[in-house]
């Protein structure tokens, strides 16, 4: 298979309501990626831009950033896959890469959720799940992650205190992060206040709709090489699917898509869990983060649990997860969040991620998902 | 009327699959079963994934079943306000169909766990809408 590397990562702040439009959101992840590779437009040979499109007004935004960013006439594609949407992007364009067919390919993914009214959010919420045959019933987000919690609860006595210690870690490390939208510092006693949005979740094991955008530029090796000083390499890409409706499901502690995802970019990576030296888990909901512990192998299944209880997913720990505050503190702005969670990496991977940085780190791993698992994206990222 | 008639709010009005309302009206849960392989389904479905066939008939969903997760929902979306605090649960029945709906509001929380035995029932919500809900067997 071809070498792919990451020469240039960008992000915007993630914030609750962004004072400007989509393109300008959009610009401000495009600008910084551009500058951090070193390159102009005209060096671009192809965008893949990534939103979910239930909060876009602008129809086919691909089109519209292609022009803002100044990417015409170069082609451009548009992928989805909700909450994960980003880290698809990054699986087509080094398909676009790795197949020869361009060179230079820019990730761009964003969100501004704000752009809706909160009304017209709640609707869209419900249409979140199978709308023939579940959303009749009232779904949410949060309702059916909670169901997965409960799942995991009865399996294996995992407790409401132990998703209150993913998002204390969580607030240690947003405290840090001058990008996320909740940088507050928490106590556990304020993260485990009842307040329960659908049981056992409550608002603290949720994280916050934000307005944000991302962007990634991926070379081939041999123009990697040449436009970076320390290019990251794709290593290793998975990704999987597993039904929308729960009644499809076979299990309810774990995601099924994540799990085989996992296993095919270990297999491409030639890399086992233990190899890992920092990773970005989806932490949309905390159970959410305790599942990719185990649904990567960081732990056995049933045991997630001890990772955060001894601490070992903080940065000193055996395997340092979203130090960077993750989805919980940074906000969650849709199409943004897969490109968000690599740049972390890229960043670890160079040495250049300033207070969280993990020493020596060599292979980072990045889990996203879309949907309450309908797709998985784990990629696998190392440098030489 | 078809499939509109279908659950608390209706989002699609509009599949093949819409005789599965006539079936609640009768008072039960079914779903499909593919004439050519076998194959069953819940949620119903007019196209069998695993031999392709379009030649479906329906099976009824009976007896007793088994909790396999759930919660309480303390916030809605759209249209779902008013009957905050509400249960959905996944249930598995005969043969490893598993059904995902609302569970009986009325039941104690203590009562509502992993394991628990339930039965489907069909509820008429008035105004030519119907649904159905899991409660205690």
């Amino acid at each position: 298979m071809a070498k792919v590397g990451v020469i240039g990562v960008g992000q915007s702040a993630f914030v609750r309501q962004y004072p400007g439009s989509i393109r300008e959101l959009a610009f401000e992840a495009y600008r910084e990626a551009m500058k951090d590779a070193g390159v102009k437009p005209q060096q671009i040979d192809a965008s893949v831009v990534c939103s979910a499109p239930e909060y876009d007004k602008q129809r086919t935004p691909a089109g519209l950033m292609a022009e803002y960013l100044g990417l015409n006439p170069q082609p451009t594609f548009y992928v989805e896959s909700v909450c994960s949407s980003s880290s698809s992007g990054l699986r087509t364009a080094y398909a676009l890469i790795a197949s020869g067919l361009h060179d230079v390919a820019l990730v761009l993914g964003f969100q501004k959720m704000s752009e809706i009214s909160s009304a017209e959010s709640q609707e869209r919420m419900g249409r979140g799940a199978d709308i023939q045959w579940e959303a009749p019933f009232g779904t949410m987000m949060p309702a059916y992650y909670a169901m997965y919690a409960r799942g995991h609860f009865e399996k294996y006595g995992t407790q409401e205190e132990d998703l209150g210690l993913i998002r204390l870690k969580s607030s240690t490390y947003g405290q840090l992060n001058e990008k996320a939208v909740f940088r507050k510092a928490l106590t556990l006693e304020k993260i485990l206040e009842p307040k329960y949005i659908a049981t056992p979740l409550k608002m603290m094991d949720c994280c916050a709709n934000a307005d944000g955008a991302s962007c990634i530029i991926l070379a081939s090796e041999e123009k990697a090489r040449d436009l970076a000083a320390k290019p990251v390499w794709i290593k290793g890409l998975g990704m999987a699917t597993a039904p929308i409706n729960m009644a499809g499901r076979d299990s309810f502690s774990g995601l099924r898509c994540a799990q085989a995802a996992a296993k095919r970019a270990y297999e491409m990576a030639g890399i086992k869990p233990s190899d890992v030296d920092v990773a970005e888990v989806h932490d949309c909901f905390t159970i959410a983060e305790l599942m990719a512990y185990e649904d990567l192998g960081f732990a056995e299944p049933g045991q997630g649990r001890e990772l955060i209880r001894n601490k070992e997913t903080y940065k000193e720990g055996k395997i340092p997860v979203n130090i960077d505050g993750g989805l919980l503190s940074k906000g969650h702005p849709i199409g943004a969040t897969g490109g968000s969670q690599i740049r972390t990496i890229v960043l670890q991977l160079r040495g250049e991620a300033g207070d969280i940085q993990v020493p020596g780190a060599k292979i980072g791993l990045v889990h996203n998902i879309g949907g309450v698992g309908i797709y998985g994206n784990v990629s696998i990222f190392g440098v030489e | 009327m078809g499939f509109e008639q279908f659950g608390i709010v209706s989002f699609t009005g509009v599949t093949k699959a819409e005789q599965f309302v006539e079936f609640l009206k009768n008072n039960e849960l079914r779903g499909t079963v593919c004439a050519q392989c076998g194959a069953k389904f819940f949620p119903p479905r007019a196209d069998c994934s695993s031999c392709l066939s379009d030649q479906m008939e329906w099976f009824p969903i009976t007896g007793e079943g088994a909790l396999i997760s759930h919660t309480k929902a303390t916030f809605a979306p759209a249209g779902f306000e008013k009957d905050v605090p509400y249960r959905l649960g996944v249930a598995e029945f005969a043969d490893g169909i598993k059904v995902f709906g609302r569970i009986d509001g009325t039941l104690p929380d203590e009562a509502v766990k992993a394991g628990m035995k339930v039965k489907v029932r069909m509820l008429d919500l008035g105004e030519e809408r119907l649904t159905y809900e899991f409660t205690a067997a």
